[in-house]
């Protein structure tokens, strides 16, 4: 078992260093100078005095006036005491309160919509498998479900939802003439605003868990023990339980690999809706050239990432007996 | 038939995923593994199936009527797709069959041209991750030992990391972007499930009777990867890139939207920022933002379908069902 997880561990860390190693090496070895243009933008009217005074002033503000190899390990002490940098567009504000501050809209859609996506996705693959009826409406739109680009299906949302029926706010994470407390006016605000990027995170993963599954149990109803388990005339509810349990393992193996692309699907549906969560708050770092907070998200995806899936590793372990026992056996 | 054998896979999960968990392939091997001995019959009945699968054709068809649009479109629609021509926000008329944007854009030009880079994108950014992915899977399952384990630690750091923030990122210092650069940046990035599934692949069919027969003979590595494993698994190969050719093209839809797409040019993720940036929503203007995802939506779509029918082609087992 310490085996097994110490080998995970290696591996996320390992992955966590080159992330931050490339995030920390981009803005030094991309062309262009964001120092030039940070000053370029700022300091229109200056003098070429005054502006390459300017120049010396940031490149001491920010460290750059190192050699590499000591700004590469300045880098690590920072980061490793939470410190990122300041925000250049927020006037200053340390890039960690400023993320904090997006992280619980983000997690808020992010984590019920991939759990019951991937929850109500398997429960409908796993019928739409033994249903032929269903299984026809479920083949295909799940194949448009998966194909659908997460930024169109929030627009058409917003647009179906929020312009035509006028049933749902489209824009923000609270209603603009609200102060954000905890009244029960402020929560239902905040709950209309959180529907509809939701639904598009949850629907368009939908598609994909259903058709997973569907695919995986119809593999495992023909595979040799559900056959046997048939010749020896067992209830065919008892055989399909065994089968989803089987077809289960790859889907949570999925989960795991499917974060990626699930949490850049969240970071353009909140750019559609205005989401205050970090998909706003990305747009706006890259939208003002603002590359400490470009950075700081960056890490924080890859932080978020790595945790979860390490918490889908563990789940595996429990789902699973035999990498217990695996596990067990490996141990001397 | 497979590698699917329900095991204790924990440490590599032998399971294919697709982009989306949308598992590939299941029966990609074909049976027997044997190299077959009249490769123009099995090509001939391989387009025989193909053409009675429906899938396939609903697939190809709707690709190709894409395809056709995106090449003869330009020649209808001669000039600067993004000209201030037309009439502001007009709906969809005889004349403007799009409609148009708010500046008085032609949105039908816009589309067409857009088509073109979207499919440039996804050949180019599909190819290359496909490349990258069957170079890694070959070595890593045909060497395995030391090569193996370092080319396994960087697929899985590659796959683990959100390869699109690092892309945003990335993309983001860039100030001069085309498609060509969009498509390496997302070739060199989306290549680790196919790197996994081509691997395992490998590792199977690696110690097969004919394998061993031209190692015995003295066949060197890379011919025994080119001549004997690979054209044994081509099939999945094939179907491996039409999955990467959809998932490119999702992913420069996602890149275009953050406007970290082309700087020059236009693209149907573009279209969509645009029409978000420019209020078509508040506006009203349903012919600017719903043209572009009905063509992404339809063309990754119809990969995928067409994906699944092939597989069925290929795999007799897979035929009835």
């Amino acid at each position: 078992m310490r085996r097994y997880f110490g080998r995970k561990l290696l591996i996320y860390a390992a992955t966590f260093f080159i992330a931050a190693t490339i995030d920390w090496l981009i803005p030094r070895f991309m062309p262009g100078d964001p120092v030039q243009s940070l000053v370029s933008r700022t300091g229109f009217g200056l003098s070429p005095e005054g502006s390459q005074a300017l120049v010396t002033y940031y490149n001491n503000l920010f460290g750059l006036n190192h050699p590499i190899w000591e700004q590469y390990i300045n880098f690590w002490a920072s980061l490793l005491h939470g410190d990122l940098g300041r925000s250049v567009y927020l006037t200053g504000r340390p890039v960690t309160s400023v993320i904090m501050s997006a992280v619980p809209y983000t997690l808020a859609l992010l984590i019920p919509a991939v759990l019951l996506s991937w929850w109500v996705g398997n429960t409908i693959g796993a019928r739409a498998a033994r249903r032929r009826l269903l299984d026809n409406v479920v083949l295909p739109v799940g194949y448009v479900l998966t194909a659908t680009p997460y930024m169109w299906l929030a627009i058409v949302l917003a647009w179906v939802f929020g312009f035509i029926l006028n049933i749902f706010p489209i824009s923000g994470g609270y209603s603009y003439s609200l102060e954000p407390t905890l009244t029960w006016k402020f929560i239902g605000s905040l709950f209309s605003h959180w529907v509809l990027p939701f639904a598009s995170l949850f629907l368009v993963g939908l598609g994909g868990w259903a058709i997973g599954m569907r695919n995986m149990i119809i593999y495992e109803l023909e595979a040799d023990y559900s056959r046997y388990l048939e010749a020896l005339g067992a209830p065919s509810r008892l055989v399909r339980k065994y089968a989803f349990r089987n077809a289960m393992l790859p889907q949570i193996t999925g989960l795991a690999l499917s974060l990626g692309v699930v949490v850049a699907g969240a970071l353009v549906t909140e750019i559609v809706f205005s989401y205050p969560g970090l998909g706003k708050l990305l747009l706006a770092s890259i939208q003002n050239e603002d590359f400490f907070l470009l950075q700081g998200i960056f890490l924080f995806i890859i932080l978020g990432v790595l945790i979860a899936n390490f918490i889908v590793d563990i789940a595996y372990v429990i789902v699973d007996p035999r990498t217990r026992v695996a596990m067990s056996g490996a141990e001397e | 038939m497979t590698t699917r054998a329900p095991s204790a896979g924990a440490q590599t999960p032998d399971v294919v995923q697709g982009p989306q968990g949308v598992p590939t392939v299941p029966g990609a091997v074909p049976v027997g593994g044997r190299p077959d001995p009249r490769p123009m019959s099995r090509r001939g009945e391989i387009l025989y199936f193909a053409l009675r699968t429906k899938k396939v054709i609903i697939g190809l068809t709707i690709i190709a009527v894409f395809l056709v649009l995106a090449l003869i479109g330009p020649i209808i629609r001669p000039g600067d797709p993004d000209a201030l021509i037309g009439p502001l926000g007009a709906s969809p008329s005889a004349d403007w069959w799009f409609g148009t944007t708010s500046f008085g854009q032609d949105i039908f030009a816009q589309f067409v041209y857009s088509l073109g880079s979207t499919f440039l994108v996804g050949a180019l950014g599909g190819g290359i991750a496909a490349i990258i992915g069957m170079t890694v899977g070959f070595v890593a399952g045909y060497r395995g030992g030391w090569i193996d384990e370092v080319l396994n630690m960087i697929t899985n750091v590659v796959l683990v990391i959100p390869t699109l923030a690092l892309l945003l990122v990335a993309a983001a210092y860039l100030s001069a972007r085309g498609v060509v650069v969009e498509a390496l940046f997302i070739g060199f990035t989306s290549w680790p499930w196919a790197a996994r599934a081509i691997r395992a692949q490998t590792f199977s069919l690696r110690s097969r009777e004919f394998v061993n027969l031209a190692r015995m003979s003295g066949v060197k590595g890379l011919r025994i990867v080119f001549g004997e494993i690979a054209p044994n698994m081509s099939s999945y190969l094939f179907l491996t890139f039409i999955l990467l050719f959809g998932g490119a093209i999702l992913i420069a839809a996602t890149l275009d939207f953050i406007g970290l797409g082309p700087t020059s040019g236009s693209s149907l993720g573009l279209m969509m920022y645009d029409a978000v940036a420019w209020s078509a929503l508040q506006l009203g203007l349903w012919w600017w933002f719903i043209p572009p995802g009905v063509a992404i939506t339809a063309i990754v779509g119809a990969l995928y379908i067409t994906n699944v029918g092939l597989d069925e082609v290929f795999n007799p087992k897979l035929r009835n069902t």
